[in-house]
C-alpha cells in the first residue's frame, strides 16, 4: 500500500503528495482490496514487461554470456573464458575504431552543445513570437530527415569533384578540399554532418530551458547593474546547467553509437579512418560471423558508455546548479 | 558590482548615460545576433533546399555547378523515375506498416504500464520500475546479436514483424507515461471508485483521456525514430520486398552510382514528406518530445 511513497530516488513527487494513510488493519475487506489492486497492477504492466524482458533484459544477459564463447553460428559455441576480451585489448584495428569513436564523439558533443547554446541565447533575446517560431522550425527541420537520407544528400554535397561545397570554396579562392577522400577529411565531414542534423535538438532544449529562467531573477540582476553578457554567464547559464548536462549526456550516448552516416557515406573508410566502434561490431558480428567476439566488443562499448556517463555526472556535481 | 556602487553613490547622470549607451550597444548586439541567426538558418536549410531543387533538375543537369537553388523549370521526371527504378511504393507501405503498428502498440503497452507504475500499488513495483530505468541506458546496438537470434528462432527474419515485435514494449515510453500520470491528482480516481467505477474504468474513462498530450508526444517520438530507422532494417531484412524507406534509398544510391542523383534525391524528398506534414500539424509534440526526457 505504502509502496508509492518509499524510495524518493524513483518517485520524487509521490512522497510530498498526501499519500494514503497506513493500512487500516481492522477493516475486513482491506486485504482483498489490496490483492485485487496488485493483480490489476501486474496485469497492466504485463504486456510492457513481456516485451522489455524478452527483447531487452534477456538480450543484455545473453550478450554478456555470449562474450565468453567463440561462436561462428554454424558449429556449436565453445567456451572461450576471457579470450574475447584479451583479444579485444590486443586487436589494433578494433582499438583504433574505439579511439576514432571517442574523438569524433567528443568533437560532436562540444560543437553541438556550444553551437546549440549560442543559437538558443540569440533566439532567446528576440521578443517576437514569429522570429522564435521561424528559427526554431529552421533549426529543427534537419531532424525530420532520416540519417540515411542526410548521409545520401550530404555525400553529394561534399563530393570531392562535383560537390556544391567545393564549388563554392573554389569561388572563394580555396582549392578542392578532399572531404570524403582523405582520412581526416572524412572524419571532419561526418562530425559536421552529425552536428548539422542534431544541433536543432540541443537548440530546442536550451531555448525552453532559457525561457523557464524566472524573470524576477533577471530583473534583480539588471537592477544590480549586470550587463547582458554578465547575466548570461553568471545567471542564465548556471540556472540552465542541469539541461546542459542532460543534453551532453544524450548527445554523447548517441555519438558513441555513431553508425549510419559513416556506414553509408564511407563504409568506414578511407582505409579505416571512419570505422567506428559500432561498425567494428557489425563487421565482426554480421560479416565475419564471430558472434562471441562481437558480443565482447558490444559489452566493452556498453561499459565505456556507462563509465563516461558516470564521469559526466560526477564531474558535473561541482558545476551543475540545481535550484 | 562596481556599477551598483556608482548608482548608490548618487551620481545620477553618469549612471543614466551608461544605461543609454548600454541600450544602444544592446540593440546593435541584437541586430548582429539576428544576422548570425539568419546565416545559421541558411546553413541549416541550405542542404535541404539543395536536395529539393536538385530533385527537380533533369538527371543530366543534376551534377553541374553552380547548383540551381530555385527550380525555375522544374522537371518532375525524376519522381516518376524513382517509381520505375525501385519499388518505392512498396518501401513506403513497409515503412508505414512498421511505424504505425509500433506507434499504436507502444501507445497501448506504455500507457498501461506507465499508469500502473504511477497509480497502482503492487509488490515489487519499485524494483521492477528500477530495472526498466536501467535498460534505458543500454544502446540497441549492444544487444542486436541476441535480438537477431531470437528473431531467427521465431522464424521472423526478413519480415516486417522482425522490426515490429521487438519494439512493441519500451522502457522509455513507460517512463514517459509514468511521469505524466504522476502529475495527475489521485483524488479523481478515488472519487470515481466511490461512485462505483471499476479499476479499469478509472484508468480508461478518467486518466487515459487526460493523458492525450503525453500519448501524442510518445507517438511522435516513435514515429520520428522508426520512420528513419536504418540499423535494425539493415541487419534483419534481406529481400527488397521487405525493405523500409531508408534502406531502400541507400540501395538505390548504391545501384545508381553517380549517374542520376536527381532520381535518388526525388526519393529522399518523397520519404521526408510524411515527417514534414506531421511536423506542420503537430509541431508542439515534436518540441515536447525533445524535452520529454529532461525531467529525469
Amino acid at each position: 500500500m505504502s509502496a508509492t511513497a518509499s524510495p524518493p530516488r524513483v518517485a520524487p513527487g509521490a512522497a510530498s503528495r498526501g499519500v494514503k494513510p497506513p493500512r487500516p488493519v481492522r477493516r475486513p475487506g482491506a486485504r482483498r482490496t489490496a490483492r485485487r489492486e496488485a493483480t490489476f497492477g501486474f496485469a497492466m504492466i504485463g504486456l510492457a514487461m513481456l516485451f522489455v524482458t524478452v527483447f531487452t533484459f534477456l538480450p543484455i544477459l545473453a550478450s554478456l554470456g555470449l562474450s565468453f564463447f567463440d561462436w561462428d553460428v554454424i558449429s556449436p559455441p565453445t567456451w572461450a573464458g576471457l579470450g574475447n576480451y584479451e583479444r579485444f585489448f590486443s586487436d589494433g584495428p578494433v582499438l583504433q575504431s574505439f579511439g576514432v569513436t571517442i574523438c569524433m564523439a567528443l568533437a560532436i558533443v562540444v560543437l553541438q552543445l556550444s553551437l546549440g547554446l549560442f543559437l538558443a541565447v540569440l533566439v532567446n533575446q528576440r521578443t517576437s513570437t514569429f522570429g522564435r517560431t521561424f528559427f526554431r522550425t529552421a533549426f529543427y527541420l534537419p531532424l525530420l530527415a532520416s540519417t540515411a537520407a542526410v548521409a545520401i544528400f550530404m555525400g553529394y554535397l561534399f563530393d570531392n569533384k562535383f560537390g556544391a561545397i567545393n564549388y563554392y570554396l573554389n569561388l572563394l579562392g580555396f582549392s578542392n578540399v578532399p572531404w570524403l577522400t582523405s582520412p581526416f577529411g572524412a572524419q571532419v565531414t561526418i562530425v559536421l554532418i552529425v552536428v548539422w542534423q542534431q544541433v536543432g535538438f540541443t537548440f530546442v532544449l536550451f531555448v525552453s530551458a532559457l525561457m523557464a529562467v524566472p524573470t524576477d531573477v533577471l530583473e534583480a540582476s539588471s537592477i544590480d547593474g549586470a550587463g547582458p553578457l554578465r547575466t548570461l554567464f553568471r545567471i542564465k547559464i548556471p540556472l540552465i546547467s542541469p539541461t546542459i548536462l542532460f543534453a551532453a549526456v544524450i548527445a554523447l550516448i548517441n555519438a558513441m553509437q555513431l553508425f549510419d552516416q559513416p556506414y553509408i557515406m564511407t563504409k568506414g573508410g578511407p582505409g579505416t579512418a571512419t570505422t567506428t566502434a559500432t561498425i567494428s561490431m557489425y563487421q565482426t558480428g554480421f560479416q565475419n560471423l564471430q558472434f562471441g567476439y562481437s558480443s565482447a566488443i558490444a559489452i566493452v562499448l556498453l561499459l565505456l558508455i556507462l563509465a563516461i556517463t558516470g564521469l559526466q555526472f560526477l564531474a558535473s556535481r561541482k558545476v551543475v546548479f540545481y535550484q | 558590482m562596481s556599477a551598483t556602487t556608482t548608482i548608490v553613490t548618487g551620481r545620477g547622470r553618469p549612471a543614466r548615460a551608461t544605461a543609454a549607451g548600454r541600450r544602444r550597444a544592446f540593440s546593435i548586439g541584437k541586430i548582429a545576433g539576428l544576422i548570425v541567426l539568419i546565416i545559421a538558418a541558411v546553413f541549416a536549410l541550405g542542404p535541404l533546399l539543395w536536395a529539393f531543387s536538385t530533385s527537380l533538375r533533369t538527371p543530366a543537369d543534376a551534377f553541374t555547378n553552380p547548383p540551381q537553388w530555385i527550380p525555375l523549370s522544374p522537371d518532375f521526371g525524376n519522381y516518376a523515375a524513382v517509381f520505375e527504378q525501385i519499388p518505392i511504393g512498396q518501401f513506403f507501405l513497409n515503412s508505414t506498416i512498421v511505424t504505425l503498428v509500433i506507434v499504436v502498440g507502444q501507445t497501448i503497452t506504455c500507457t498501461l504500464s506507465g499508469y500502473a507504475f504511477a497509480m497502482i500499488s503492487f509488490p515489487g513495483k519499485n524494483w521492477i520500475f528500477g530495472a526498466f530505468l536501467a535498460t534505458m541506458m543500454v544502446p540497441m546496438q549492444t544487444i542486436i546479436i541476441p535480438v537477431f537470434l531470437i528473431i531467427k528462432t521465431l522464424g521472423l527474419t526478413d519480415s516486417l514483424a522482425s522490426l515490429i515485435i521487438p519494439a512493441l514494449g519500451s522502457a522509455f515510453g513507460t517512463f514517459l507515461m509514468r511521469q505524466y500520470f504522476m502529475q495527475m491528482p489521485k483524488e479523481l480516481g478515488e472519487a470515481a471508485r466511490i461512485d462505483g467505477a471499476s479499476q479499469w474504468g478509472v484508468f480508461f474513462h478518467v486518466y487515459a483521456r487526460m493523458a492525450a498530450p503525453a500519448i501524442s508526444t510518445l507517438a511522435i517520438l516513435n514515429f520520428s525514430g522508426f520512420w528513419a530507422e536504418f540499423y535494425r532494417p539493415l541487419i534483419f531484412l534481406q529481400s527488397q520486398s521487405t525493405f523500409t524507406l531508408p534502406l531502400g534509398l541507400v540501395g538505390l544510391q548504391g545501384n545508381l552510382g553517380t549517374g542520376s542523383i536527381s532520381v535518388v534525391l526525388a526519393g529522399v524528398v518523397l520519404a521526408m514528406i510524411p515527417s514534414v506534414l506531421l511536423f506542420i500539424f503537430a509541431q508542439r509534440y515534436f518540441i515536447a518530445g525533445v524535452t520529454a526526457g529532461s525531467s529525469r
